[in-house]
């Protein structure tokens, strides 16, 4: 296959991922938005979406002032912005253009499709309800284009290109968001907890549609250490950083089987893997939860870099 | 002027169309409307859009899809067929000799300074036998019609003649807007050209490659006017597409870059113009071919498809030498006729032309596209003048012709049904196992009244061409 096909497909698939996070994290600011100040609705969340979005140092560059609208206009319809929603999904579209071959119909269709729509919505006059309509839409394309993907592509390289490609990027974005709360999680707030935490957790769940999951895995209220724990180490949730890297371990393997070689993507996977595997949340606190998914975001870039140099050029 | 109806012939519904008509008459305008817009969102959701250069606004667009078919009878089509073949044999030919020998200088079919001075013959090909002796492998070959048995060839197109993809196209949304009539009418189908294109490019692999070859479709980028056609038919052969950055040459080898490392490739089916293809034979700023790949053509390590060089047989000014080069090569009188066509580098021609201007067509030897022309009648006094200037200054870029009445199809427009002109090309495959050709070819239509210019980047549309078994 080639390397730019390759390339094109992984590609195609993060940024797939990107705008589906983008779509979530302003789904949940506008819902804490919406809460009284008391419940911990104020514009602090605006910030922080910027922050999980890695969009802050970009929107200063234009903006003095993150509110619901600035942020609104800069994450999801931003042209000048390239991690906008717009924009992921210009450049899913333009990856997915460049190796439609590599496509099955109905994966085109899901993005080609999308991509016609996008370009009908006003983004200027967007009422609440429009906007939460609209975040609904871009969440349904991910669905669309996975399920196409999964129902209708051979199992090849080109499926585990494509895979690893959302795996890296969905491991990236849950260890933003936790990168960007991670203070509230720390367990000795416990004791201080309270409403207003409360709702900053379930958003949390909310950004990475686990709230329901939630309850499913652990049987109890709401507890931040088992957020952490259930986005971190959980191997029932689809988006902890622990299933992302044992998909991205998998997908790397089939290539390696598949190519009959090994290289040190597929040595770098393992050891994260492995690390994530014997851990217990409670060493995770005790050794510095900042510092762990700080050093778990590097990890995951340099893997990013490995796979590229292995395979994509 | 009366243009010959293809439905309708001289008044009569013509037998052929006979079911077509009755159709025609029994299908209330709603439905017709609805079905065409049916067919609008079936191209649109699948992307069959193209590129027009130098329109910022309008980077994708769809060519309009007229849903009413054009029809050849079988007996039609065996007489095109077999003209067909003998044209693009004697284009193989010509362009073998005039690259070799050049015999047909020397008997004085055609002269010296049109082939040796051609902006289009490539001296790295002289001397140079591509792999079986092939140029053209693949040849669109422009047909209009004036009446009941009057075909003419209106120009060869033997580069990278585009358009299969709509031919193959338009039949699949027919057949889902229309099964009913595919039950009334015994249609040849047009669905095996990918196999046909397979094995014409498999036949043609140099000899030093396996006996599965690799085969690669080259294409400039997803921003050249026909990427759809390109990833369209690599997707139908089953082979990659690849850019011009994705091969590149060591030991005059050819290969490209995939995730294993590097993989020889045997056979280039490339939609880059010979300009583009090597900036180290050809254009040095090109960005979108492949350096060192002449060279590994020139060893016999890899077949272009078409070769190099071809552009000379595709002139409109060569093309007046067919009928000659036809019988040259062939020994045979032409099937096809030519357009009676005035050779403006002809001092009486010239001055014929420059007199009847207003009823003529000029066209630039070299252009293409619909770019570069004056259809007389239409045309205003000060294009006519700026015309007669261009001649005058530069009489050897132009050939004229007489505006010939095309043929009109009935033609679904905002107001009904009404008669437009229409062209057709058929997709003639050389390769070293014969010669292939897809009963029927894409029909373009002009979509605007009295038009006569049917190319997409004029506005023309396209219609399903149907060859009626008997």
């Amino acid at each position: 296959m080639l390397a730019r096909t390759a390339d094109s497909l992984y590609w195609c698939a993060r940024y797939i991922e990107r705008a589906d996070f983008l779509a979530r994290i302003i789904d949940a600011s506008l819902r804490m938005g919406s809460l009284p100040s008391s419940y911990g609705g104020d514009e602090s969340e605006w910030e922080s979406a910027l922050a999980s979005a890695s969009a802050r140092v970009a929107f200063y560059q234009t903006h003095d002032h993150a509110d619901e609208r600035t942020v609104c206009d800069f994450l999801v319809f931003g042209r000048n912005n390239p991690s906008s929603i717009w924009s992921c999904l210009n450049a899913a579209r333009a990856n997915a253009r460049a190796v439609r071959t590599a496509l099955t119909l109905e994966m085109w269709e899901a993005i080609n499709e999308a991509w016609n729509e996008l370009q009908r919505y006003d983004c200027d006059n967007m009422d609440r309800e429009s906007m939460a309509r609209f975040l609904e839409w871009v969440k349904r394309i991910s669905l669309l284009f996975d399920g196409a993907s999964y129902r209708t592509m051979l199992r090849n390289d080109s499926y585990w290109f494509l895979r690893l490609g959302m795996a890296i990027e969905r491991a990236d974005n849950t260890a933003r968001i936790l990168d960007v709360k991670y203070h509230l999680l720390l367990p000795e707030r416990e004791p201080v907890g309270g409403t207003l935490d409360y709702f900053q957790w379930t958003t949390i769940l909310r950004v990475v549609s686990a709230l329901t999951a939630f309850h499913w895995v652990y049987r109890t209220s709401v507890k931040p250490w088992l957020v952490a724990d259930l986005l971190i180490l959980n191997r029932q949730m689809p988006r902890s950083l622990f299933s992302c890297h044992a998909e991205i371990m998998e997908r790397l393997d089939q290539l390696a089987d598949f190519y009959g070689r090994r290289g040190p993507s597929q040595r770098m996977a393992s050891n994260t893997l492995s690390k994530l595997e014997s851990s217990r949340i409670e060493d995770l606190f005790q050794n510095g939860m900042h510092e762990f998914i700080t050093g778990f975001l590097r990890d995951n870039a340099t893997l990013g870099s490995a796979i590229a140099e292995q395979y994509l050029v | 002027m009366v243009a010959f109806d293809e439905m309708h012939g001289a008044g009569e519904v013509r037998p052929a169309y006979a079911a077509l008509q009755a159709w025609l008459e029994r299908s209330p305008p709603a439905l017709m409307e609805t079905r065409r817009r049916q067919a609008e969102l079936f191209f649109r959701r699948i992307g069959i859009t193209f590129n027009v250069y130098g329109e910022a606004d309008a980077t994708e667009r769809l060519i309009p899809f007229d849903i009413i078919p054009r029809i050849l009878t079988r007996a039609e089509w065996t007489g095109l067929e077999r003209g067909l073949a003998q044209r693009v044999s004697a284009l193989n030919a010509f362009l073998a000799d005039i690259y070799g020998p050049q015999e047909c200088i020397r008997a004085g079919v055609i002269p010296d300074a049109l082939v040796n001075a051609h902006p289009n013959y490539q001296l790295l090909m002289a001397g140079l036998k591509p792999p079986h002796g092939i140029h053209v492998h693949l040849a669109g070959i422009d047909l209009v019609r004036t009446g009941e048995d009057g075909f003419y060839v209106l120009e060869d197109n033997c580069r990278t003649p585009s358009g299969v993809s709509y031919m193959l196209e338009d039949r699949e949304a027919m057949m889902r807007l229309f099964p009913e009539l595919f039950v009334q009418h015994r249609v040849a189908p047009v669905e095996t050209y990918a196999d046909s294109l397979l094995a014409t490019l498999r036949s043609v692999a140099p000899d030093t490659a396996s006996r599965d070859p690799t085969i690669v479709l080259l294409t400039p980028g997803q921003f050249n006017s026909a990427y759809y056609e390109h990833s369209f038919l690599a997707d139908k052969l089953g082979v990659e597409l690849v850019e011009g950055s994705d091969l590149f040459v060591e030991d005059d080898i050819v290969f490209m870059r995939t995730t294993v490392g590097p993989q020889r490739v045997d056979v280039v089916y490339r939609r880059i113009d010979d300009d583009f293809l090597d900036p180290l034979a050809f254009r040095p700023d090109s960005v979108v071919g492949v350096p060192g790949i002449m060279g590994a053509y020139a060893a016999g390590n890899v077949t272009l498809v078409n070769a190099p060089g071809t552009g000379v047989a595709d002139d409109k000014a060569v093309y007046t030498y067919m009928p000659e080069i036809i019988r040259f090569f062939t020994g045979d009188e032409p099937i096809l006729k030519n357009v009676p066509t005035w050779r403006c580098r002809e001092e009486d021609s010239l001055k014929y032309v420059l007199d009847n201007l207003a009823d003529l067509v000029v066209k630039e030897v070299n252009g293409s596209g619909g770019y570069g022309m004056l259809v007389g009648p239409k045309a205003s006094k000060a294009e006519l003048d700026l015309f007669r200037a261009k001649l005058r200054a530069q009489p050897d870029n132009f050939i004229a012709q007489p505006t010939l009445a095309l043929s009109t199809s009935p033609t679904f427009v905002g107001e009904g049904v009404a008669p437009r002109h229409i062209d057709l090309r058929p997709f003639v495959l050389c390769g070293a196992d014969g010669i292939r050709i897809t009963p029927g070819g894409l029909t373009r239509v002009a979509i605007k009244e009295g038009s006569l210019v049917v190319n997409s980047s004029q506005g023309g549309g396209t219609k399903d061409t149907w060859v009626l078994e008997d």
